[in-house]
């Protein structure tokens, strides 16, 4: 009885990391993410990529307002030397602090400083973009269901709409989107791709997944670290519940 | 109480003014337990394990946390990105409100499967729900912190069901949110009584390990000990069984910690509040959900909060409810098909309670509440005059004394 037990709680516990390792769900059709399984890892490389991605195209409307520009460097960053990530920060302006006049002049962004965001408000954001708001990107990946899935079926899922469809102005037809009808223009199309400068042969499918990547990345920045602590902290606790059977057993050896 | 001599001096010393070590030996070595506890005894222990684990990393969730309408979803972000190992903190212990409740819910379906709730063990049951209650209540409040869209809404729903109250409700609602609708105040009470019950679950925890060394435990032949041999101290036996069952737990836990910390949230809470967008499907945590699933299933808001308290409140009348003289469902054929009918009845609440609205589902609904209702108002005291039970063993050790088992254990061993 007590070992059919602890059988049924091993594999139980074997089952459902065999049912929720490749987390989040693989779809047939979507692409093999670099971070999924408990030995993911981000890429650096397409990180970068992706953030040339997000630099060059979605930040022209999308903010990204959780992240600082420091967080594009160091350990869990994307891989950017110091110099690169003052660079980057260095080409947008922030209000610096009152002077001695008490007037408030721009200054270049700094590391320290959040990602600037390309309006001054929401209202500015969605009188630029046809009455829609183009959401924050920070937490987009988590937000949706299906995860990257998700963003990237959306990314790939602009398609001539079918003949009944009748699309408004200001709206394009999407196959993904809930309504078929969205206010975001294809971000990534064939004649408007971004030349890597990695070198990396550019399609939409590559830059969609690279884009991906990074947002990924930019809504759980700890998921390297999450997958290594995790797999030292299940194997001690693996061998510690061994001992404690081991244990349990000697202890309980004299009880009929 | 200090029968127990203590071979130190010091300890002497103390105990003799103000025993301490009497209460701890009472309450370990000192503690016959029967010795035929089979697995489903762990839970308690756990439970107890994962009280402590939410009431550490709420601590020092709360020391990083800002319960402020317009700064409490950044604050949780902040806490994810940049307090040392807060993510590990925030998935803790968002994930371990679902280990806790999970780990709860097996513990009372132990209870009313082996008859844990019959005399003399009614106040510890009674104690025991108190608990559950208190949980809710904790968790509900606690979901609304991250302040995204389903915190907000979550709390918009749940909390004008007092609406219903007939003349007082819209008074009460307007009460309990501090404003005429769900907002900052809200957001501070919630944090306020968030960080307070668990302290109180604590001491009503208290209470039912009290009310347990009092009245003793149950054990799965739901017959009493008779004597020394039937029973073993608590400490080391149960001590290192426990130890075993946490580490299981740990193992089961730090799996969705680490690897799958969203499995139990939903993706609409990394949206900030909006009290201008309703998400398309609001959905309390799965924890709360079968209550939630009865509450959809009756057409008419006023009955369907009364049935949903009446689901709760029931459960303290199961003493009563029960008549059978057998404690343990072991020895009552009957009762056991209705008791797993009833498990799989809660899972079926649990699911009709995720799934969006349909005709369907509010048919299953009502079929379910109405089971819910059954069990504990019709079969269980109908079972007690109805039911042919099996044979009690005449003690705990008989049914392993038997010489016919011994010699098969013998056989065994060799």
């Amino acid at each position: 009885m007590r070992t059919a037990l602890v059988a049924a709680a091993a594999a139980f516990a074997a089952s459902t990391l065999v049912a929720l390792a490749p987390l989040p769900s693989q779809a047939a059709d979507s692409p093999n993410w670099s971070w999924t399984g408990i030995f993911g890892k981000y890429d650096p490389a397409q990180l970068q990529r992706g953030f040339q991605v997000y630099h060059d195209v979605c930040s022209n409307c999308h903010s990204l307002s959780l992240l600082y520009y420091r967080n594009l460097g160091g350990d869990g960053g994307i891989g950017l030397s110091d110099d690169d990530v003052k660079k980057f920060a260095a080409e947008k302006q922030v209000p610096d602090e009152p002077n001695d006049q008490g007037d408030v002049k721009p200054r270049a962004a700094r590391p320290s400083d959040h990602f600037v965001a390309p309006f001054p408000n929401n209202n500015a954001a969605r009188a630029a973009n046809g009455g829609a708001l183009p959401p924050d990107l920070s937490l987009i990946v988590k937000a949706r269901e299906g995860g990257p899935n998700y963003v990237y079926d959306i990314l790939t899922g602009f398609t001539d709409p079918p003949k009944d469809v009748k699309v408004p102005d200001g709206k394009y037809y999407n196959k993904t989107f809930a309504g078929n009808l969205i206010s975001m223009p294809p971000p990534i199309t064939k004649d408007s791709l971004v030349t890597y400068a990695d070198g990396t042969k550019n399609s939409v499918e590559q830059e969609s997944q690279d884009i991906v990547a990074f947002l990924n990345w930019a809504a759980e920045p700890e998921l390297n670290v999450r997958h290594n602590l995790g797999i030292k902290v299940l194997i001690f606790a693996g061998i510690l519940t061994l001992l404690a059977y081991a244990v349990k057993r000697k202890i309980w050896a004299d009880v009929h | 109480m200090t029968d127990h001599a203590f071979k130190n001096g010091a300890v002497r010393w103390i105990d003799s003014r103000l025993p301490v070590f009497s209460i701890l030996y009472h309450s370990t070595s000192g503690y016959p337990t029967p010795k035929n506890l089979n697995y489903w005894w762990n839970f308690g222990s756990l439970a107890l394990f994962m009280l402590v684990v939410m009431v550490l990393t709420g601590i020092f969730l709360a020391m990083n946390y800002t319960p402020e309408s317009t700064m409490a979803f950044n604050s949780v972000e902040r806490i994810m990105r940049d307090v040392d190992y807060g993510w590990l903190l925030r998935y803790m212990h968002a994930n371990g409100a679902s280990f806790f409740f999970f780990v709860v819910y097996v513990h009372i379906f132990r209870g009313l499967y082996y008859g844990s709730y019959k005399a003399p063990r009614e106040l510890l049951w009674w104690l025991g729900l108190i608990i559950y209650i208190l949980m809710m209540a904790t968790a509900f409040m606690g979901y609304v912190l991250p302040w995204g869209q389903m915190s907000f809404w979550g709390a918009t729903v749940i909390t004008n069901l007092f609406s219903a109250i007939p003349w007082v409700g819209n008074a009460i609602t307007t009460w309990l949110w501090g404003g005429f609708a769900v907002g900052n105040p809200t957001l501070n009470r919630f944090f306020s009584l968030h960080y307070l019950l668990p302290f109180v679950i604590f001491a009503v925890v208290g209470l039912h390990l009290w009310a347990l060394h009092t009245s003793k435990s149950s054990n799965p032949l739901g017959i009493d000990p008779k004597g020394p041999q039937d029973t073993i101290p608590f400490h080391p036996y149960y001590t290192v069984k426990d130890l075993f069952g946490v580490g299981i737990l740990v193992c089961v836990y730090a799996f969705f910690v680490f690897f799958a910390p969203n499995f139990f949230g939903e993706p609409d809470n990394y949206i900030p509040a909006n009290p201008l967008v309703t998400p398309n499907h609001i959905v309390p945590e799965w924890y709360l959900v079968a209550f939630y699933a009865m509450l959809r299933s009756i057409p008419n808001k006023l009955a369907g909060v009364l049935v949903l308290a009446a689901a709760l409140l029931i459960l303290f009348l199961v003493p009563f409810l029960d008549t059978s003289r057998v404690r343990s469902g072991k020895f009552r054929p009957v009762y056991k098909q209705f008791f797993f009918l009833f498990l799989i009845d809660f899972g079926v609440l649990i699911y009709v309670g995720m799934q969006e609205v349909s005709d369907t589902m509010v048919v299953i609904g009502r079929v379910a509440t109405a089971y819910y209702f059954l069990f504990f108002l019709v079969i269980m005291p109908l079972l007690g005059w109805f039911e042919k039970t099996k044979p009690l063993p005449i003690s705990i050790s008989a049914p392993v004394l038997k010489p016919e088992n011994a010699q098969v254990k013998k056989q065994e061993k060799a």
